[in-house]
């Protein structure tokens, strides 16, 4: 197990009314969880992968969301069990359309 | 002048009495006893001929394989092996046991690893790889076999034989075999008074025997709807609004993976949703996908000519004879040799999957340690220069390609897949495997599965990039670099150049093509299991046990 912690700028996702959770811990696969955060201007990732060595990969994963998203003003947890950069990509899209509820 | 050439001009007639008479002096009729099959193998077969052991990646002649392979040495040596799949282990045991030492073939899928190392110890030598078709082609050349070993589902007395819905190879064996002074030797599942159809006259064939059992079938073309992933999902969707919609691609090939698995079973619902019934994937070279029922039972597919059959959907595929290709006994016949025809000239669209893809757009399923071939895809996965006739979608890729005043048109030859495969190894790379292949196999050539200018588009969860409208090889790399993800490939990447090739549509995003992300979800999918399949199918898709967990 492994834990990473990221913060990138993004730009503001808007308030959100609820947290909202995508995804499941299974392998190949990883749970997002997206909270509101106290900088508007930031997303901070905190991520448990059952994956070590894979760090540089997730920042250039996480960094490449938060600047085409935004995701900014949000606090997002990720349990990891060995996803794909394919699948991680789909699930933070996924949770933050949830989480911003409809808007892409 | 020249004196007239004197010899012999039916030495090969000859040859074949020779051996027939052989058989016949050690009590040997048309009907050969089970116990005395390796006898029969060892008087007609002599040292140096050319064997074609009929096996491809579903029927196998596996009893004569088997039989073959326990041949004495001493009397049979030194054979050529021609055939198109080297996929049992006795296939293998001929090249150890010293009865083989030449090969020619098309794919080795399960035994790849086991060929690659008598290569090295060159205990083999291979001749070359080939497409299905080419090595079809070369029965009727260079490589017409001496004596062929088949397999056929019945024989009668006469021997006649009825080969089934699995007819796959064998009207190619034979008849190069059968008019080129050959030996044709099959065995059969059972013998019938009355054959439900004859497949092969019984004049083509030498010899049957009754196997002790049915001839192995592989369920290759099965696959699991359980097992689809929802970035499956999100590339299927893609691929069907980008590029089949996008193209109006009516008749076409899948590949085998679950990538292709996952558009068949968006057919009914996410195409359909789009308005897309009728318009798109009506006509297939194809075989019988037990992922493909649900968009049959829909109405989306309006015909399907098969490779050959698939184990359990003989009845699935008797009963919508519309649909497939059903002799009037009310079975399918299927035939390689024509199926990879209509996939080479009659289709507009190939698309599937593979193990690794360079910055050219190369592409192979070759890896170290392992000699796998590559069966159909280099044929029905390129443009063939010699079509003429014109589709709309043919059209289209051929203006993309070459300009508005285009004088052919061009296949769409799509490569499906996700930058990663499992335990991280990436698809995109700057040297394939393959060349460090060849040195291994010293092969004229690496096994390259695609070449790169065949290649119109490459799907990745990232996107499509379509290479028909890449100027110059640099435009390429970019294109591929722009959906190779997070691999060292796609990282390496010139964001400036790849947005600019988003800004001409050259690579298109999922937002670009107005798919939410959310929407790529199993939900989406026709049928989530094997059992979904068998319920659309009602009850006619008998799965293999493996795939039966309920």
């Amino acid at each position: 197990m492994e834990t990473l912690d990221f913060r990138f700028d993004s730009k503001p996702a808007g308030s959100a009314a609820a947290p909202a959770l995508c995804g499941v811990v299974g392998s190949g696969n990883l749970e997002i969880l997206i909270r509101t955060g106290d900088d508007p201007a930031a997303c901070r990732l905190s991520i448990k992968t059952s994956a070590r060595g894979f760090a540089d990969t997730w920042r250039a994963v996480l960094g490449d969301f938060a600047a085409t998203h935004a995701a900014g003003g949000t606090t997002i947890a990720i349990n990891d069990m060995g996803a794909t950069p394919a699948v991680v990509t789909l699930r933070l899209a996924q949770a933050l359309a949830e989480y911003r509820g409809g808007q892409l | 002048m020249n004196a007239p050439l004197s010899r012999q001009w039916d030495t090969l007639r000859q040859s074949r009495n020779r051996r027939l008479e052989r058989a016949a002096s050690l009590g040997f009729g048309r009907e050969i006893p089970v116990d005395r099959t390796i006898d029969l193998l060892e008087a007609v077969i002599q040292p140096g001929d050319r064997v074609c052991l009929e096996g491809n990646n579903q029927k196998q002649a596996d009893f004569l394989a088997e039989s073959l392979a326990d041949c004495d040495p001493a009397r049979l040596h030194h054979l050529s092996l021609v055939q198109s799949v080297l996929a049992l282990p006795s296939h293998v045991d001929l090249f150890e046991r010293g009865l083989a030492n030449r090969l020619d073939f098309s794919f080795s899928g399960p035994q790849g690893a086991r060929v690659a190392k008598l290569v090295q110890e060159q205990r083999i030598e291979i001749g070359a790889i080939h497409t299905y078709l080419e090595l079809f082609g070369r029965y009727f050349l260079d490589l017409t076999p001496s004596v062929a070993l088949i397999a056929a589902q019945a024989a009668d007395a006469a021997g006649n034989l009825y080969l089934g819905p699995n007819t796959e190879d064998t009207p190619a064996i034979v008849e190069a075999t059968a008019f080129k002074g050959g030996i044709v030797i099959a065995q059969v599942n059972e013998r019938l008074e009355k054959l439900p159809r004859v497949d092969v006259p019984a004049d083509w064939v030498d010899f049957t025997v009754l196997a002790p059992k049915p001839n192995y079938i592989e369920p290759l073309f099965t696959r699991d709807p359980a097992q689809i992933t929802e970035v499956q999902v999100l590339m299927a969707m893609m691929a069907i609004k980008g590029i089949y919609a996008e193209y109006g691609v009516k008749r076409l090939n899948h590949g085998i993976g679950f990538d292709t698995a996952a558009i068949e079973l968006l057919l009914p619902t996410y195409a359909a949703d789009l308005g897309l019934k009728g318009k798109i994937a009506t006509h297939w070279a194809l075989n019988p996908h037990p992922t493909l029922i649900p968009a049959i039972e829909s109405g989306f597919v309006e015909s399907v000519h098969c490779f050959g059959s698939e184990v359990g959907m003989d009845n699935y595929v008797a009963a919508r004879s519309d649909v497939f290709f059903i002799g009037a006994d009310g079975s399918m016949r299927s035939n390689r040799a024509f199926s990879q025809t209509a996939g080479l000239y009659a289709c507009d669209m190939f698309i599937g999957s593979t193990l690794q893809m360079d910055l050219a757009g190369n592409s192979s399923t070759a890896t170290l340690g392992r000699i796998t071939g590559f069966g159909g895809a280099p044929n029905m996965g390129s443009d063939p220069h010699g079509r003429r006739h014109a589709s709309p979608a043919w059209l289209k890729a051929g203006r993309e390609a070459y300009g508005p005043n285009a004088t052919r048109g061009r296949k769409l030859v799509v490569q499906m897949v996700e930058t990663f495969r499992e335990h991280m190894a990436p698809v995109f790379v700057e040297e394939l495997d393959a060349w460090q292949l060849q040195k291994v196999m010293g092969a004229d050539l690496p096994p390259i599965m695609i070449y790169g200018d065949d290649v119109s588009h490459i799907v990745t969860e990232e996107g499509i990039a379509n290479l028909l409208l890449c100027r110059s090889p640099e435009e390429r790399e970019q294109a591929i670099r722009g959906v190779a993800g997070f691999t060292p490939v796609g990282r390496a990447r010139d964001i400036r150049a790849v947005e600019n090739l988003r800004d001409r549509g050259v690579i298109r995003r999922a937002e670009d093509l107005g798919i939410d992300p959310r929407q790529a979800s199993r939900d989406l999918l026709a049928a989530r299991s094997v059992k979904d399949l068998v319920r659309w199918s009602g009850g006619l898709y008998a799965p293999p046990s493996r795939f039966r967990n309920w």
